[in-house]
């Protein structure tokens, strides 16, 4: 992926002449506004001659409305929001979209708060886009979670059904998340459960990295539809590669170099931490590449395991947390890390390029149907299709 | 009278509503209400407690952070483990962090449109407007050319119609003070903030791997690697940018965030007498210097203040703590009158509200999904105020010059922190603080890695075969909202029963069995409200607080599952 930041200036000079002709009436240089959409058009995961078309996009004058609705949330993924970078919140907000609804956010509480929401519902009918946070409760006739004296459901049915598309953001939005997990009682389920047959898109993670919806938001905004998606509705340029082929202590893992004990001697080199429970080789998402706040640091990055956070019943599927993954399917169920020495590398990279590894711990179905639990795999097992290049 | 329905209210974290009563143009009486429920604690049953942080976490995105450390503090409690140094100073560097980062946003983004009327910034001479900014503070962005491009951009944005998340604000209300220039310089300086927020937090991006939800804390220490001379771990450079980046944050805080503070409240000083309360503060303490969590010291001192009396501070054990559920929707097997301690808090949802859509809840016994948490039977606050004022009774070195300073300054007596605005004031003053002291600690991690100490995880009791049996624990942490602790039980290994008491369960709970109302229904009590359909008064007591509603609502319950009602529409 082409990282904008490394771009020589001869691109930039090519750019900005290709622009040459028109204004912006954003208060950013211009040179920092093609620095952006450069930026959005390689996270993704498109080819650089379609940064012309970005441009063009994020300059029209009437900003698409969007409203953000919470529900059973934490505000995890409002929070995430404020600190995307490429665009900002403020260029977000301000810029490029018509920002109409967010309570975390904005001015109007109350009634008048609800006049903001009605106005967007009634002017921009089948053209704003919906964003929801936070799982909803269907049990006991929604009472877990009312807003102005509705239940999130019937907010959600009416602005989710009027809207041009939605945009599920984080996990228990998209799968239920937490409130969904073995124990809770409230019967939350994610927007595509509770609302079957929206035009949806599930922009998963707890919480969804900020930089993923800055894309997806630049994405609708120069191409008027949702990106390209996996089965589970997951944008594929978030979360088409597994964070295990893609992580920087894959070499370790190869060579069979763990971290055994939370700052020993390979914690302290940057070992592998898959003895230490990463669920990295279980999950897909962009992490590696895009990273967190800026592109400061992610979570194996760190030290820390992967917890698969983006995956749907993370919580029941992945947990607990620090037991290491207990087997890889095609080296017999007693094959663990440990067998994959310097003289396994081979065996492990044809392995890896199937995408044949799906064990989990707990089985998801197994709350809800009472069946035995059963090994099954929770991430889609195929290389997903790459979006189309015209 | 008049009856109305703030629902719901905004630029908070979570679902709160409130219902006041109103008698000619003053609020004659208030109730708080907590309007969405997760069961958080419920699914942390027969978990491992060593995942019980990430789960807890998950209480909150804005607080986030700070519920992972109360929940490692209350297994290590429990299992009697003592972390390494490194692990309590970076944990020190997260929280403080948190800490500074939160307030600033809830100043500019969450509470100051209460007093900033955006729209009148347009009418603003940006000459006047650097002087004024230059006559505050030496906070270099503050040129005529600079609040001129501000106003500008303005403009553009009122002039597009489009108004976004500013539509249908409450611009024009009679209770806007400020003159023109003082609002182009709060709109500013909110998006500054919006930049300052992000950057700042990377820190959290740097020992945490991310922000929100950072993902490092382990029961015994840190996950945080380190190691001064490898790129994968926190190394020279990594230190450098950290430093790097408090000392950004101490130019923001000292420079744009506590002038503004002043400034905005030498025009608000009528609200030194509003939104007075309970006049009870409570303090857990935090940030202890020595690897025991010894409270004598904290940086952040431990007590309770009784009737507004400075003079006396108590000592706080929270074995003297009950929760409530007489006006909550909830049941107790003993009776809905009895208080219980966390450690054997049961919980039997019993909703007995409206069916929705519903207009009002009306004067119903049971009108909360929070609980009613009291300490000896006292309705107390907690928070910043709570913490500024118990440093300030304590004497605290350091503390009672910064805040006698401030009150002299705006030429107000001590009595006006028990307000409204003394809560603006108290968080201003505490970041300041901690803004101060976030260097030390990082100097203290950079001398002991210099000196070869990389210990970072007490690893002997982190195998559940090397537990006992049975053990219970509590962990508190002085989050940006006030007192947090969560309290555990752990039984073979799993946990038996979890449970959280957060700031806001504290400050929005409802009224408990003696009908004392809770901090923000007692705060609202003699608000003035010039126009019912606008009430920005009443924003501005409830937003004093910071209120953080995910946060407020928990149930625990071993048989939780037996009594919910489960109805799958
Ligand atoms: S197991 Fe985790 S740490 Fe190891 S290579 Fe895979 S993703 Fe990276």
């Amino acid at each position: 992926m082409a990282n904008p930041e490394i771009l020589s200036d001869g691109v930039w000079a090519a750019l900005e002449r290709s622009m040459t002709s028109r204004t912006t009436s954003r208060n950013v240089s211009r040179r920092k506004f093609l620095r952006f959409c450069s930026a959005m058009t390689a996270a993704l995961a498109l080819p650089l001659s379609y940064t012309t078309q970005v441009v063009e996009a994020l300059e029209q004058t009437r900003r698409p409305a969007l409203v953000w609705l919470e529900f059973q949330d934490c505000a995890g993924n409002s929070e995430a929001a404020l600190r995307a970078s490429h665009p900002g919140f403020a260029e977000i907000v301000l810029d490029l979209l018509s920002w109409n609804y967010h309570e975390t956010v904005m001015a109007p509480s109350g009634k008048a708060a609800e006049k903001s929401l009605a106005d967007t519902l009634k002017d921009e009918k089948g053209k704003y886009i919906a964003i929801v946070e936070g799982s909803i409760p269907m049990a006991n006739n929604g009472i877990y979670c009312t807003i102005g004296g509705r239940t999130a459901l019937d907010l959600a049915k009416e602005v989710c059904s009027n809207a041009y598309a939605t945009i599920a953001i984080g996990t228990c939005a998209t799968f239920g998340g937490l409130p969904a997990a073995e124990g809770g009682i409230t019967g939350a389920v994610g927007v595509g459960d509770a609302i079957p047959g929206l035009r949806l898109l599930n922009l998963s993670g707890c919480p969804a990295n900020g930089a993923n919806l800055a894309a997806t938001i630049v994405h609708w905004l120069t191409f008027k539809e949702l990106p390209a998606t996996d089965s589970l509705k997951r944008p594929l340029f978030a979360h088409g590669d597994r964070i295990h082929d893609l992580c920087p202590r894959r070499p370790h893992y190869d060579a069979g170099q763990f971290v055994r004990a939370w700052g020993d001697e390979g914690h302290r080199l940057g070992w592998c931490l898959y003895q230490m429970g990463c669920k990295g080789p279980n999950a897909n998402y962009n992490c590696p590449q895009v990273q967190f706040n800026d592109a400061t640091g992610w979570p194996i990055g760190v030290g820390h395991g992967c917890v698969g956070c983006a995956s749907p019943k993370f919580w029941d599927t992945m947990t607990p947390f620090y037991r290491a993954l207990p087997s890889v399917p095609g080296f017999g169920a007693e094959s663990t890390a440990d067998a994959f020495g310097t003289g396994a590398v081979a065996v492990v990279a044809g392995l890896t390029a199937a995408h044949a590894v799906g064990s989990i711990i707990r089985n998801q179905g197994a709350k809800s149907n009472g069946q035995p639990k059963a090994k099954k795999t929770i991430e889609p097992n195929q290389t997903p299709a790459r979006p189309t290049e015209e | 009278m008049t009856r109305i329905a703030i629902d719901p209210i905004t630029r908070i974290e979570g679902h709160l509503r409130i219902e006041v009563e109103v008698q000619g143009g003053v609020v004659t009486d208030a109730w708080s209400s907590g309007t969405m429920f997760r069961g958080i604690e419920l699914i942390l049953r027969n978990r491992d407690p060593r995942d019980a942080w990430l789960f807890a976490q998950r209480i909150c995105g804005v607080c986030t952070t700070v519920h992972a450390l109360a929940s490692v503090r209350a297994v290590e409690n429990a299992l009697k483990i003592t972390i390494p140094e490194n692990a309590r100073l970076i944990r020190d560097l997260m929280a403080g962090t948190q800490l500074v980062q939160d307030h600033v946003i809830h100043f500019y983004h969450l509470h100051a449109l209460d007093w900033v009327d955006v729209t009148l910034a347009l009418k603003a001479d940006p000459e006047k407007t650097s002087t004024l900014a230059q006559s505050i503070s030496a906070w270099p962005k503050s040129s005529r050319t600079y609040f001129k491009g501000v106003q500008d951009k303005l403009k553009t944005f009122v002039d597009s119609g489009q108004l976004g998340i500013f539509a249908n604000g409450y611009w024009g209300h009679p209770a806007y003070k400020l003159p023109p220039e003082a609002n182009l310089l709060a709109v500013a300086h909110y998006l500054e903030a919006l930049d300052f927020q992000r950057e700042f937090i990377r820190i959290h991006a740097v020992l945490g791997g991310k922000n929100p939800h950072p993902q490092s804390y382990l029961v015994g220490g840190m996950a945080t690697a380190l190691n001064p001379n490898h790129t994968a771990t926190i190394n020279a450079e990594k230190l450098g940018l950290i430093t790097k980046l408090l000392k950004q944050g101490a130019d923001f805080v000292s420079q744009v965030y506590v002038p503004d503070v002043l400034a905005i409240a030498s025009f608000y000083k009528d609200w030194a007498a509003q939104g007075t309360g309970l006049g009870n503060y409570m303090a857990y303490g935090d940030y202890a210097s020595d690897n025991q969590g010894k409270p004598e010291t904290y940086f952040f001192p431990r007590g309770l203040i009784l009737g507004r009396d400075l003079t006396k501070v108590q000592d706080v054990d929270h074995q003297q703590i009950a929760e409530y559920v007489t006006h909550s929707w909830y049941n107790y097997g003993a009776g809905d009158a009895t208080g219980l301690h966390p450690w054997n808090g049961e919980t039997k949802p019993n909703y007995t509200g409206p069916q929705p859509p519903f207009e009002l809840l009306g004067d119903g016994a049971k009108y909360s999904w929070l609980k009613a948490p009291r300490y000896q039977d006292n309705a107390v606050e907690v928070g910043p105020l709570a913490r500024v004022l118990i440093a300030y009774a304590k004497d605290k070195p350091g503390v009672k010059p910064v805040v006698d300073g401030i009150l002299k300054q705006l030429g107000v007596d001590a009595t006006a922190l028990f307000s409204t605005l003394g809560r603006v004031g108290a968080r201003a003053i505490e970041t300041q603080l901690m803004i101060n002291e976030l260097p030390k600690w990082l100097g203290q991690l950079e001398e002991n890695m210099g000196r070869g100490d990389l210990k970072i995880h007490e690893n002997s009791l982190w195998e559940p075969s090397s537990w006992p049996k049975e053990a219970q624990g509590w962990g508190s942490v002085e989050a940006p909202r006030g007192s947090l602790a969560h309290w555990v039980h752990i039984k073979d290994g799993k946990i038996e029963n979890y449970q959280a008491v957060v700031p806001s369960t504290w400050n929005a709970g409802p009224r408990d069995a003696k009908g004392q109302r809770g901090a923000y229904e007692q705060a609202l009590i003699g608000t003035p409200v010039a126009n019912p359909e606008q009430p920005v008064e009443i924003l501005r007591t409830i937003h004093s607080f910071d209120p953080c509603l995910a946060c407020a609502v928990h149930v625990v319950d071993p048989k939780g599952r037996e009594y919910a009602n489960i109805r799958v529409v």
